[in-house]
């Protein structure tokens, strides 16, 4: 009966069972849900959604599968194609609208100017008269008294009387794709681990020894098992300074997240991108510097590397021998990063501005497909995605 | 169907309600989480004293296993007992050691588990109790006997998210998120607990409660069971209510704050703040 939701979720990238499909219908037959529809969202949520991480997308799905009202999942307003839009706007505005909409230079140049303002406009934005957001007088928006106006991601009409529950979106801040502490890194952390007893049998077995020694009525049965220990190892390279001062903080939280998990653990700092010298001290950052190639020599394939940077920066510090802005390098950037990568069997590169917007910066794409497109978002999603890449 | 409701000293919301009704109905474990301090633990004691069964509680720290939840073999005993010549040693049933879902599942009526914040144990933990959820009953070794539930027990499961639990075992729970109660549910929840509280006094101090969860940058947020230990302080103390109100500029540090805020970076960016506005304003 509801085989459509359970569907509709799964192809949203929501683990929902046949089990918990089965579970749900049980439910409905023993009269939990009664015959209230609000009821039924709550039965249906306890009874497929298993983590609140996943409560937003069911919210979406869900109002989707009873309503039809939002748009899939997974389209954002930046991917939203021009003929949609072009579309929306011939449905919201009158004929008197549209000629009004030549006095600004007609449609093709609204257009235009609307997706300069999409790829100037970083953050959510509310009121005023320039930029895309709500409850202003921009031709862009949503919620806005423009004429002109472009009506983009309002999911339904300021005239309707109620909003529905799942409409109310009560989990937004749920979603693994933007929520990063030190806790959820360690989560995602935690597949690097790969605990692998090997080597002799060195460690006395207490619990077994006992059993062994009960069950030989008293005679003592020692047993020995190998020493647990923690294969991974791991080269943390940390961008420090200029435009990472932002992301400092979360780099650090990071960094502690990944103290505590690893036993073979070394960490070196550079400057925008690494070059021929790195260092172990910020602080001495000018006095105590150290070749790579020495990094290279002492740390052997079987490490992880995984370097933590913006990778914003001018493209010719990247592709140009002396290119970087605070010395002289012979070689270019992308030359040492080949080194790098291709020395550690295992690389991967952690930047903290957000994924959306890396096609904006054409350092970013460019360290990326050096990479080979191991970079990942500093997300707890993201860094699910590295240390699987890496583990593999 | 009776089923479970707010009571006067428990506030529920609708969807709370619903996910117990269903697992109280379906007679499956039912996985609670939310941020510390929601009402997670109490909820068990509440659902007990709503269908009327005595509650088993189960405390789960980072030692805890599966095993001991079913029974223990004390082997050392056996073995101290049979080299004493002791006349117990020849039945092994003497030194098994009942655990809570033994009591549960043996207990003459229905009863209520609660299995306490499940994450602390070894991330093998709930995997080692699949069976015994599922089917309510498990096999002893020692003895040759099978252990099966004459009530099914309802069982209650927290979780604080510390570790993240297996698909197999998720598959099998009903599962509620508790969200920080918005301020209608607060009030009522404040008047459930303190009937008799001044109806200005319970006004401010949500606000300045309501502020202090807003203040960007705390390591703790403030939650329901530190509001109502810092009511009762305010209560005791009895504060003019001015001591409590703060205009929209400035920020002032609330009175008796040891209650609200339980770590010194954030009582330190408190007091930092209310610096700030003191200088600016």
């Amino acid at each position: 009966m509801f085989a459509h939701l359970v569907l509709s979720l799964r192809s949203a990238g929501l683990p929902a069972s046949i089990t918990e499909y089965l579970t749900l219908l049980g439910a409905m037959k023993a009269g939990v849900a009664e015959y209230s529809v609000d009821d039924f969202y709550y039965l249906a949520r306890t009874t497929l959604v298993k983590d609140e991480r996943h409560l937003d997308k069911f919210d979406r799905v869900f109002a989707q599968c009873f309503k039809g009202l939002e748009p899939p999942e997974g389209v954002k307003v930046e991917d939203l194609p021009e003929e949609w839009l072009k579309k929306l706007a011939e449905k919201l505005l009158s004929p008197e609208e549209m000629a009004k909409i030549q006095s600004l230079g007609g449609f093709d140049a609204i257009m235009n100017r609307l997706k300069e303002l999409l790829a100037e406009q970083k953050g959510r934005h509310q009121g005023g008269s320039k930029w895309i957001g709500t409850a202003g007088t921009s031709p862009f928006g949503a919620y806005g008294y423009n004429p002109e106006g472009v009506r983009i991601g309002q999911e339904e009409s300021r005239h309707r009387r109620a909003v529905k529950v799942w409409d109310k979106r009560d989990y937004k801040d749920l979603d693994d794709t933007v929520e990063l502490g030190t806790r959820g890194m360690k989560l995602a952390l935690r597949r690097l681990r790969r605990f692998a007893r090997q080597g002799a049998a060195t460690e006395l077995d207490l619990p077994d020894t006992i059993r062994s020694t009960a069950n030989n009525a008293g005679s003592l049965d020692l047993k020995m098992v190998p020493e647990r220990h923690n294969t991974v190892k791991v080269l943390l390279f940390l961008d420090v300074g200029g435009s990472m001062d932002d992301h400092i903080r979360q780099t650090e939280e990071l960094f502690s997240a990944v103290r505590s998990e690893f036993k073979h653990l070394e960490y070196y700092y550079f400057h925008n991108f690494p070059y021929e010298r790195v260092w172990k001290h910020n602080r001495r950052r000018h006095d105590e510097t150290i070749p790579t190639w020495q990094v290279l020599r002492t740390y052997g394939p079987d490490y992880k590397l995984i370097i933590v940077g913006d990778a914003s920066m001018s493209p010719y510090e990247i592709s140009m021998p002396g290119g970087s802005v605070e010395h002289y390098n012979e070689e270019p950037g992308t030359v040492w990063l080949d080194r790098l990568s291709s020395h550690y069997r295992r690389s991967a590169w952690l930047n903290p501005t957000p994924r959306p917007i890396w096609g904006h910066t054409r350092s970013i794409s460019m360290v990326n497909d050096l990479m080979a497109g191991r970079m990942y978002p500093l997300t707890v999603n993201g860094i699910d995605e590295m240390t699987r890449e890496l583990s593999r | 169907m009776a089923g479970f409701k707010s009571t006067e000293a428990y506030i529920a919301t609708r969807d709370l309600e619903v996910a117990v009704n269903a697992a109280v109905t379906l007679q499956r474990p039912l996985l609670v989480k939310g941020e510390p301090g929601t009402g997670k633990t109490v909820l068990a004691h509440e659902v007990a004293q709503s269908l009327g069964c005595p509650l088993i509680e189960w405390h789960i720290k980072s030692t805890t296993k599966a095993q001991q939840g079913l029974y223990e073999y004390d082997a050392v005993s056996r073995l101290r007992d049979g080299q004493l010549g002791d006349p117990r040693v020849h039945d092994i049933g003497n030194y098994i050691v009942r655990g809570k879902l033994w009591d549960a599942f043996e207990a003459d009526e229905q009863t209520v588990v609660l299995i306490d914040e499940v994450d602390k144990a070894d991330i093998e933990f709930p995997n080692d109790l699949l069976l015994e959820l599922d089917r309510m009953q498990f096999f002893v070794y020692e003895t040759r006997k099978t252990v099966a539930a004459k009530h099914r027990p309802v069982v209650i499961i927290t979780s604080n998210n510390e570790k993240e639990l297996p698909d197999a075992f998720l598959r099998r729970c009903f599962f509620h998120y508790i969200r920080f109660p918005d301020r209608p549910t607060m009030e009522r929840i404040v008047h459930a607990h303190y009937p008799d509280i001044r109806k200005d006094l319970a006004k401010e101090a949500l606000t300045v409660f309501f502020q202090v969860r807003e203040v960007p940058g705390l390591k703790k947020k403030p939650a329901t069971s530190e509001l109502l230990d810092w009511l009762k302080l305010l209560m005791v103390e009895d504060l003019p209510i001015e001591a409590l109100r703060s205009n929209e500029k400035q920020v002032v540090i609330p009175p008796l704050y040891g209650a609200l805020l339980k770590n010194e970076q954030d009582v330190h960016l408190f007091e930092r703040l209310a610096f700030l506005s003191r200088r600016g304003g």
